[in-house]
């Protein structure tokens, strides 16, 4: 067996006591850093990336410390979507729409080690999947034009709307407020600025860490000094953590269900972490229907984006790896990291350095089990800041969050931008508006734009540009577009049609 | 374990604390750690303190935003006279200027040190695609502009679309504003869109293809150089094609407008001293560099004429009024 080989081959590289303690060190330093909210993965790597060169580590050394760092965020991410309902970074943010009334109903714990074994489940998974399928898959993205870019992205939102029960209409708006944030920035075709009053600093566009901080930590002060902390979120009752066997066992469909999905959408360069994991969830949702109980507090609701988005980080190290493509924000850092260090990712790379590919597969395997153990059994550490009163517990995040964003650019811009996000979650909140929809609108939305209007571009302005995406071969249909744009129809009206038939309008308590 | 990652770590904090001493020179990157820019300041710095050109190690700070707009404005109006400042630029920064994309700021607000090494620009097509020259690709467009779509790694009206827009000019076609392309993220995905069928050609730097060239997967048609590149000789220029093009993407440095005629001087002696280096022909073999230096006065003219002539592409192409 070839891969056999190999894999002896990675682990003979990567069970060296010294990489090993990288491993390990890179696993607790991205738990932290995905646990903070302001700092996301792709931070974590980037701010790594000098103190890994000063330390002159060698290409092994460094990949297997920033993918352990990679892994840890990924993980880490969760903890304080959770415990405060404040995503530690942008692909944890579903995790917060279960994960937190979890808590709030006294499980804590239980949505912990829930999401704890999805994560691993995920990224085991997903390791696994690019060990055997890399070389494969990379010809997946072959497949995907920005027609078909297009239509997945509109079969998410599409689906959008369901994500807050309680008032579709709601959930609309603010995913359109998302989206208009979305259009600040360069315009993507012409590169003329857009909505940017002059301001160099808003030509990038709005980072989705700075929304992500402003209008979850930054409005949950306000509403802390609003009611001189009574009603405050935080602060959450928990017992005693067990390892709750029962609701594992019952989310198992769940978790492999939600990694071959968070997987394949980690594959596609276009489409990365964060889209895994609300695809997941609403994949999910779905599944379970109406009585699923989705966004009440079940450990369902917590398994499937987490097992998600872990599994599409690892999906989107088959691009990165087989063809240079990043997949997500982190894979581009990690990408440079590889360029830097003299290795060109791309479809020879399996074979011109085995000895990277497959001592950072085996480095992977090790991370996942290190990663267990640290967010398992020790899952009580990360509990005790519960026990922080929350007049302490809420600015000391917030003040994180801000070194955090400070970090980003090094610029006071963002903290100003931080706290109008902090105003416009609180108005947001006060009118009941949800919020995870306007983060979804801007995270999402400047990747639908430029997909649209590229495929314009290639088709000349031709609405049958969705569906020919192959312009000089007008005989090839695209189905994957098809088939998305169908399912984006349908997904989008049969709730309306069907809803008066089938189901009463549900009540929610949200 | 923890103890030894500490002193390590410690170590790193203790160094970039003694960068950031009196009279240390500082190197700014206009972006994130990993990227072109970040390697310029770090690959030279590293080797003028080596080669002992500077007395203490120059210090790299990173200040993204805004494609580098924003290091350039910081530099213009706040260190517009601090004679230990460089900042790594490269073809971008000459683009976005002409462009009017840096707010205002023009090339002119700044003195361009030199430039000591380039990725040659590429013009590449899949393996199985039927154009098999320069020549047969660019003759298709001016046939039917809308049969051929070029991906690329910079935004529209970035470097990578003008070096299509360049041959084709070259080639006596006007009408370029019909010439279609899609502007991805990097290299990489420009070829995947390219192999994948969703557009005919892509057009990027050689550093970004030679992965791709290896594997079989493409056909480089032209490299946009004076003479052929050491190392990739079966691949022809677009001069020797017929077209007068030449278009790398150049790596080098700008200092600020306001220091004297002496440290500038000074700046671009140390710069020659980093481009004759060993360490440095080294590390341009490392990165897929091809030997492109160009220092002090010269330089500086020569970057004149790349802001004029890309103006007038630009404008062209209606990216500027």
């Amino acid at each position: 067996m070839e891969i056999l080989d190999n894999l002896a081959l990675g682990f003979s590289i990567a069970l060296s006591p010294w990489t090993l303690m990288l491993a390990v060190l890179g696993c607790f330093i991205g738990t932290i850093v995905g646990a903070l909210p302001g700092l996301g993965p792709s931070n974590g790597v980037a701010i790594m990336i000098p103190i890994t060169f000063s330390m002159g580590l060698d290409a092994v050394s460094a990949l297997v410390l920033l993918t352990s760092i990679y892994y840890g965020a990924m993980y880490g991410g969760r903890i304080s979507s959770i415990l405060l309902n404040i995503p530690g970074d942008e692909p944890a943010l579903m995790t917060t729409l279960d994960g937190y009334p979890m808590a709030k109903n006294g499980r804590a714990g239980d949505a912990l080690v829930i999401s704890g074994v999805a994560s691993f489940v995920g990224a085991l998974l997903a390791t696994i999947g690019l060990m055997l399928l890399a070389p494969l898959l990379s010809r997946v993205a072959y497949q995907f034009g920005p027609g078909e870019y297009f239509a997945l992205y509109l079969l998410a939102f599409a689906t959008l709307g369901g994500i807050s029960s309680n008032n579709q209409a709601k959930a609309a708006l603010a995913s359109c407020i998302g989206l208009m944030i979305a259009m600040i920035g360069l315009d993507p075709n012409s590169g003329l600025p857009r909505l940017t009053g002059g301001n160099l600093h808003l030509y990038d566009g709005i980072d989705f860490l700075v929304a992500i901080v402003g209008l979850f930590a930054v409005s949950e002060i306000f509403f802390f000094i609003e009611s001189h902390g009574k009603s405050s979120a935080a602060g959450v009752k928990i017992d005693k953590v067990r390892v709750p066997w029962r609701d594992i066992w019952s989310t198992r469909w769940t978790m492999l269900r939600s990694s071959f999905l968070g997987f394949f959408a980690g594959v596609l360069p276009g489409a990365g972490a964060s889209l895994g994991s609300f695809m997941t969830y609403m994949m999910e949702k779905s599944i379970a229907g109406d009585k699923g109980g989705f966004g009440t507090g079940v450990p369902k609701g917590v398994a499937a984006p987490e097992a998600g988005n872990n599994a599409a980080a690892g999906g989107a190290l088959v691009p990165m790896l087989t063809l240079g493509v990043p997949g997500s924000g982190t894979t581009a850092v990690l990408l440079a990291v590889l360029v830097t260090l003299n290795i060109t990712p791309g479809p020879t790379l399996f074979t011109d350095r085995p000895d990277v590919v497959w001592g950072l597969i085996a480095a992977l395997l090790i991370a996942n089990f290190v990663l267990l153990i640290m967010n398992v059994p020790m899952v009580k550490v990360f509990v005790k800041v519960l026990q922080v009163p929350p007049a302490i517990l809420l600015p000391g995040v917030t003040m994180i969050s801000f070194v955090g964003i400070y970090s980003l650019t090094g610029s006071y811009f963002d903290l100003l931008l931080v706290v109008g996000f902090g105003v416009l979650g609180y108005l947001l909140r006060k009118l009941d508006i949800p919020t995870v929809p306007v983060i979804l609108g801007i995270l999402l939305g400047h990747q639908m734009e430029k997909q649209l209007r590229d495929a314009m571009v290639l088709s000349d302005g031709s609405a049958w540009g969705l569906i020919y995406t192959r312009p000089t071969q007008p005989e090839d249909i695209s189905y994957i577009a098809t088939g998305l744009l169908i399912a984006a129809v349908l997904g989008f009206f049969a709730p309306i049609l069907l809803r008066r038939f089938i189901t009463k309008p549900q009540r929610v308590s949200d | 374990m923890k103890y030894f990652n500490f002193k390590a770590l410690s170590v790193s904090v203790a160094l970039s604390v003694g960068a950031t001493s009196a009279m240390a020179a500082e190197c700014i990157a206009p972006a994130n750690p990993g990227g072109g820019w970040d390697f310029t300041c770090r690959q030279i710095g590293k080797i003028l303190f080596d080669i002992g050109q500077v007395d203490a190690p120059v210090q790299v700070t990173n200040l993204a935003g805004a494609g580098g707009g924003l290091a350039f404005s910081t530099v213009v109006n706040e260190r517009n006279d601090d004679a230990d400042l460089i900042v790594a630029a490269s073809s971008a920064t000459t683009t976005r200027l002409a462009q009017n994309a840096y707010g205002g700021a023009t090339a002119d607000q700044v003195r361009f040190v030199g430039a000591i090494g380039a990725d040659p620009g590429v013009i590449v097509v899949a393996a199985d695609s039927p154009y098999q020259s320069l020549n047969e690709l660019i003759d298709a467009i001016i046939a039917d502009p809308s049969s051929v779509a070029f991906a690329g790694g910079s935004a529209v009206g970035g470097f990578d679309h003008l070096k299509p827009l360049q041959v084709l000019t070259a080639a006596g076609f006007t009408d370029i504003t019909a010439v279609r392309y899609i502007g991805v993220d990097g290299g990489a995905d420009a070829i995947t869109q390219t192999v994948g069928g969703f557009t005919q050609a892509m057009t990027g730097d050689m550093s970004e293809v030679v992965g791709f060239l290896d594997s079989g997967d493409i056909r480089v048609l032209a490299v946009l150089t004076e003479a052929r590149v050491p190392g990739f000789e079966d691949i022809p220029t677009a001069m020797e094609q017929g077209y007068d093009v030449v278009a790398v993407n150049w790596r080098g440095l700008y200092v600020p407008k306001g220091i004297s005629d002496e440290d500038f001087n000074l700046w671009a002696e140390r710069l020659q001293a980093v481009a004759d280096s060993a360490e440095w022909q080294q590390a341009m073999t490392d990165n897929g560099l091809a030997p492109f230096t160009k220092v002090g006065d010269d330089f500086q003219s020569w970057i004149d004429s790349v802001v004029a002539s890309t103006e007038e592409l630009s404008r062209e192409i209606g990216v500027i009024q």
